[in-house]
């Protein structure tokens, strides 16, 4: 298949605008008669749903939470990036592209890459205008902090909750859409299947989650905004409901996944602890901005810690290596996320962990707590304050800043993270690989649209901080209400699709068959229980470092386990009930698919590039090593049908505006 | 550590409910839905109906997670919700009793699933801001104190769990309804129709079916993000003065 | 009189608004009719008590209050009832079966239960107005009651009616436990009043939430001081 990115000719900074006026319209009568699903309410899809039903479509919109506001989104920390350049430090779109493109590892589209830094600005407008309640400076304008992979300020943030207040913005719109009638939201309803007419997406199938009721939803075109894989690996930073269903589905009738073996390796997560253990918990990024990141140099040090012999405070600073401050003096302890976590499981792979299980590092404020109270003192024009008070100033404006964080922490690990350096360790938290979409954020499915983490398009191999919010609103408020546009202009005269088409009725039968499977397997084993198998596996053999042996192992072990899970499966309960384990089951069984490809995807890619560390690519200091002579391109993989190999699909990369180097933090 | 647990359970919305006991072996590490994981698994490797209990994020965001734990929201533990509840602040062999939040307004679905769907027409009913996408000035057009936009945030903060509704004797909404209107009507982008908001969101209420604020507080006692009842005064405020003011 | 008005005072907040206004004139009127009871407590053998009393019955201001005053009354038994009505059933046909509190600002029992105490109060100015308050305004003069000479003029004399109830322990006991009521009523009342109004401001309503507590112990225990002393004094 010919992939086509479909990026407009011309200037790269003019693509964008020179084609936002050039793009065939659809007026306001005509969309009135079009009819749009979007499945999701996170930021890309509730932003999405709003502004379409603002510009007039008819709009469903799905989410499987009994409210659009409780979409993953919501848990995002730290901030969201946008090139306004209020601190006056050199920031431009220009720059904020160029960091995206370098911070991905050159593994990204350059059109979209630097429409997404356009975009940025008006984001923060919109959002402001809201009612977004952004940290505010004394004066009234708008606060920034910094991220990793930046030397700016361009992130904007609202305490540690900038994805909270996002999201209930967008929520906030979406439901004044509701409530004029022109978004139908459906809660508690997950999609299961995309039903395709002529080749193109014209409605999907839902099961309603309370009564089990199996539904058909026609429409022109629909949007997939239903974020990222991560819970592949079971234990993630992600919602205990993430899912790639929607999206597997959507491959499963032809779509494109492109990029799946890109998954970003959180650096700054709270360490697992034990067996049982649902999920992972992030500690936001902006700690970076204030935190030291340190393991003991001795590894006898390290035992003692580990032990519980010693405790942090007691290494002297000689002893101490802050390790990203050594290897990366340019950026610090901001070096991008990808480098961040390679280089603690580095420290820990050579024994200096710092938690009982060996996989720990410190992060430490005690530097930030003293240089804070310091100037705090200095300014309050106290004389020779003593360590306490130092202590006691620096704490509280520490704790302004992170406040939430902290408690956060406490809260889980029953520790003083004030008192006693945090713990952390790197944790599976985004997938920068999703379904293959064009510039117009199109699949290869003629009128299925993907938006936010569910599409590949804008992080490359690795995506930079605060651009996740970045990137889900761009797609649902300023992109895809307009490039929409260009699929359905040519739909104005197509008729309302009727549910009672055959089509309609296969794609139906087949959700009923597969639920059915589920139930009458009668087996011995939960889904839970195959679902923290996949996990083990995906993050033994396809986490923080890969390599060629392990990948074919884990493939063979994931088949398996998929056999295991198609002959001893046990769902208790009926399909026609509220019933998580049965959707649970349905989860489990597209995650041990996509965990496949995700094998395959990174077995093909014998080079190092951002979240993708292959062992066997690497400099001698251990820094990864991209080989862009035979591998800048999309791997976009298609497989319909999963008794077969799948078929790969190349997009090569083509980098005018940017000379492709290796990427140096240094 | 062994725990006994009093846990109610209902087939649906229809069936009536009754208490099941159950034991389950934690530690103190977990959280409190770790340790109903632990139950459930234990119940489906015994082919038994596991208890249906909502979560999602697990770290206090999102809101989805809820229960009433021995006659409290979200647990004993204050300012936390019932995902970041951790089993060290339960000893040995307690007995929990563990209940669906109770409102006419929040009817049982199963087990300890509740429908707080109430939520989102009150919200829908005026709680945000009538701009269209692309409408915006600039974001430092619109200047914001400080000290204001971290009140407004404070309000904003609310994760619509619907403990205060399940904490109130009267199970009122009003900390929630109050939340919203205080969060937009604190900030000049919510000033122009924070009048019909707070009337609309008010009127919705009261169709919930919600009972009304008899300023016990226990709402802001219960609340996982410390919402203050002084929103519930700002209600107040803009619901009288939008009455006796506007012209509808 | 159109919709706008009945919407506001049949929503939840305009019927919590009229419980705050009805409940503040009450509150103004309990410290007023306080000021005339301490007149029991001047040894002139009730002189100043009836004449306190001839002045209430009598002034056509007062009269005019007195009306504001029942109705008030009426009013806050009224909405209260039906607040409680329905807040009762918004909890759904199934309770909990465990609750426990957490201390919060102003003590929940007290706001809990404020549907008996007014009950109990409500009962309470009932046998309050029957004995005294008909009687004075109704009773027969000779047998009901008698007349007494103030300052020339022939007055009822109310001193004499209450120096009975206030010489009966069982009254007297009767008495002191509905101020103690009262007292609760007040005690999360009086600052809930000025929170209904939205007066809540981190400045003002500590001074609120005290003088609301210092008035609800007070005044009723200047109520119930007076029987008590009476009750010493004449017994």
């Amino acid at each position: 298949m010919e992939l086509n990115g479909k990026v407009p000719p011309g200037d790269l900074a003019e693509k964008w605008t020179k084609y936002k006026s050039s793009m065939p319209l659809v007026s306001p009568d005509n969309k009135r008669r079009l009819d749009v699903i979007v499945v999701g309410s996170g930021l890309a899809g509730a932003s999405a749903a709003a502004s379409l039903g603002e510009l007039g479509y008819n709009v469903k919109c799905f989410t499987f939470h009994d409210s659009p506001r409780r979409a993953h989104s919501i848990a995002a920390q730290g901030g969201i990036n946008a090139a306004k350049n209020y601190k006056n430090d050199g920031d431009s779109v220009y720059r904020l592209f160029y960091d995206t493109i370098k911070g991905g590892d050159y593994r990204a589209r350059e059109g979209n890459v630097h429409r997404l830094a356009e975009v940025s600005v008006d984001i923060i407008d919109q959002c402001v205008a809201q009612g977004v309640p952004f940290a505010r400076e004394y004066g009234g304008t708008l606060d920034n902090r910094s991220f990793g992979g930046t030397q700016v300020q361009r992130t904007f943030y609202a305490r540690g909750q900038t994805g909270q207040q996002l999201l209930i913005g967008a929520y906030q719109a979406l439901s004044r859409q509701i409530s004029l009638g022109k978004v139908t939201m459906y809660n508690r309803h997950e999609m299961l299947d995309v039903v395709l007419i002529d080749g193109k997406a014209r409605g999907i199938i839902t099961r309603n989650l309370v009564t089990g009721k199996i539904e058909r939803h026609a429409a022109h075109a629909v949007v997939l905004g239903t974020g990222g894989y991560g819970n592949v690996f079971y234990l993630s930073t992600n919602a205990m409901m993430c899912n790639v269903t929607a999206a597997w589905r959507a491959v499963r009738r032809g779509a494109l996944m492109a990029n799946p073996c890109y998954t970003q390796i959180h650096p700054t997560c709270i360490p697992q602890y034990g067996d049982y253990q649902s999920k992972l918990t992030l500690m936001s990024e902006s700690l970076r901005n204030d935190g030291r990141v340190w393991v003991p140099k001795q590894k006898a040090d390290a035992e003692a810690i580990r032990q519980g012999k010693k405790r942090g405070a007691d290494i002297p600073e000689a002893d101490r290596d802050y390790y990203l401050e050594r290897r990366y003096p340019a950026y610090g302890n901001l070096v991008p996320r990808d480098v961040a976590s390679r280089a603690a499981k580095m420290v820990c792979d050579e024994g200096l962990g710092i938690v009982p299980t060996g996989l720990g590092v410190y992060l430490d404020f005690a530097a930030a707590i003293e240089r804070y109270g310091k100037s705090k003192a200095h300014s309050s024009n106290m004389e020779n304050p003593s360590a306490q008070q130092i202590w006691d100033l620096g704490k509280a404006i520490v704790e302004e800043k992170y406040g939430n964080l902290f408690e956060m922490y406490e809260k889980i690990t029953g520790e003083d993270p004030y008192r006693n350096p945090m713990k952390i360790y790197p944790a599976v938290h985004y997938t920068m690989g999703g379904l293959w979409v064009d510039y117009n954020l199109e699949t290869n499915i003629p009128g299925l649209f993907a938006a936010g983490e569910c599409n590949f398009s804008d992080h490359g191999a690795n995506r930079l901080g605060a651009s996740a919010l970045m990137q889900g609103l761009a797609d649902g408020y300023f992109v895809l209400p307009y490039t929409i546009g260009t699929f359905l202009s040519k739909e104005i005269r197509t008729p309302k699709f009727n549910t009672d088409l055959p089509e309609f009725a296969e794609a139906e039968k087949a959700v009923r068959d597969r639920l059915h499977g589920f139930m009458t397997t009668n087996g011995k084993q939960s889904a839970e229980s195959f679902h923290r198998r996949l996990g083990k596996i995906m993050w033994e053999y396809c986490g923080m470092a890969r390599n060629a042996e392990g990948l074919a192992k884990a493939r063979r072990l994931i088949q398996e386990l998929k056999a295991e899970f198609y002959a001893d499966l046990y769902v208790p309960g009926s399909t026609d009930e509220f019933n998580p384990e049965l959707e649970k089951a349905a989860r489990v069984a597209d995650f041990l698919e996509m965990g496949e490809l995700m094998c395959i995807d990174a077995l093909k890619r014998s080079e190092s590039c951002g979240g993708h560390f292959r062992e066997e690519f690497q400099t001698e200091e251990g820094e990864a090593m991209r080989d862009d002579e035979h591998f800048m391109f999309v791997a976009a993989w298609g497989w319909q049908d999963t008794s077969q190999e799948p078929e790969l699909h190349k997009e090569p990369l083509i980098y005018e505006n940017i000379k492709v180097a290796a990427r140096s933090y240094k | 550590m062994k725990l006994n647990l009093k846990i109610w359970r209902q087939q649906n919305a229809k069936a009536s409910g009754r208490f099941e006991s159950y034991q389950v072996d934690a530690n103190e590490h977990m959280s409190f839905l770790e340790m109903l994981d632990v139950l459930n698994e234990g119940l489906v490797s015994t082919q038994k109906e596991p208890v249906a209990f909502e979560h999602d994020c697990r770290e206090g965001i999102c809101g989805t997670c809820s229960l009433v734990i021995t006659g409290q929201p979200h647990g004993p533990q204050s300012g936390t919700t019932t995902c970041q509840l951790h089993m060290r602040h339960f000893h040995e062999g307690e007995t929990i009793v563990i209940e669906p939040y109770r409102a006419k307004a929040f009817p049982v679905l199963k087990d300890l699933v509740v429908d707080r769907s109430a939520f989102d027409r009150i919200i829908q009913a005026g709680g945000y801001v009538s701009v269209d996408t692309g409408a915006a000035p600039d974001g430092n057009d619109i200047l914001i104190g400080k000290e204001v936009a971290a009140k407004s945030f404070d309000a904003a903060a609310c994760i619509g769990c619907g403990a205060c509704v399940a904490a109130c004797p009267n199970a009122s909404a009003m900390l929630f309804v109050s939340a919203k209107v205080s969060h937009l009507a604190l900030l000049p982008q919510g000033k122009p129709e924070s009048a019909r908001r707070a009337m609309n969101m008010v009127h919705q209420m009261d169709e919930e079916g919600f009972g009304m604020c008899s300023n016990v507080t226990a709402c802001e006692a219960e609340c996982p993000k410390g919402i203050s009842v002084e929103n519930i005064a700002r209600l107040n405020r803009e619901f009288i003065g939008a009455s006796f003011t506007t012209s509808k | 009189m159109n919709n706008w008005f009945l919407g506001f005072f049949t929503s939840s907040i305009g019927r919590k608004l009229l419980m705050a206004l009805s409940g503040l004139f009450l509150i103004l009127f309990l410290a007023i009719h306080l000021a005339g009871n301490l007149q029991l407590l001047q040894n002139d053998g009730g002189v100043a008590f009836n004449k306190y009393s001839a002045f209430m019955g009598h002034n056509p201001f007062i009269q005019l209050v007195s009306k504001g005053n029942f109705a008030f009354i009426i009013l806050h038994a009224v909405v209260g009832l039906m607040l409680w009505v329905k807040n009762k059933t918004a909890r759904g046909a199934q309770g909990y079966a465990v609750v426990k509190t957490r201390a919060t600002q102003t003590n929940p029992t007290f706001a809990k239960f404020m549907w008996l105490y007014g009950i109990i109060m409500l009962v309470f100015i009932i046998i309050h107005l029957v004995q005294f308050w008909a009687v004075m305004k109704f009773g027969e003069v000779g047998t009901a009651v008698q007349l007494v000479d103030i300052e020339g003029e022939q007055v009822r004399d109310l001193y004499s009616l209450v120096g009975a109830a206030f010489t009966n322990l069982g009254f007297v006991v009767f008495y002191v436990m509905s101020m103690v009521v009262i007292a609760f009523h007040l005690w999360h009342g009086f600052q809930s009043a000025f929170q209904t109004l939205g007066w809540n401001h981190p400045k003002y309503t500590p001074i609120i939430q005290v003088l609301g507590k210092a008035y609800s112990v007070l005044v009723p225990l200047g109520f119930a001081v007076i029987p008590i002393v009476f009750y010493l004094l004449h017994s």
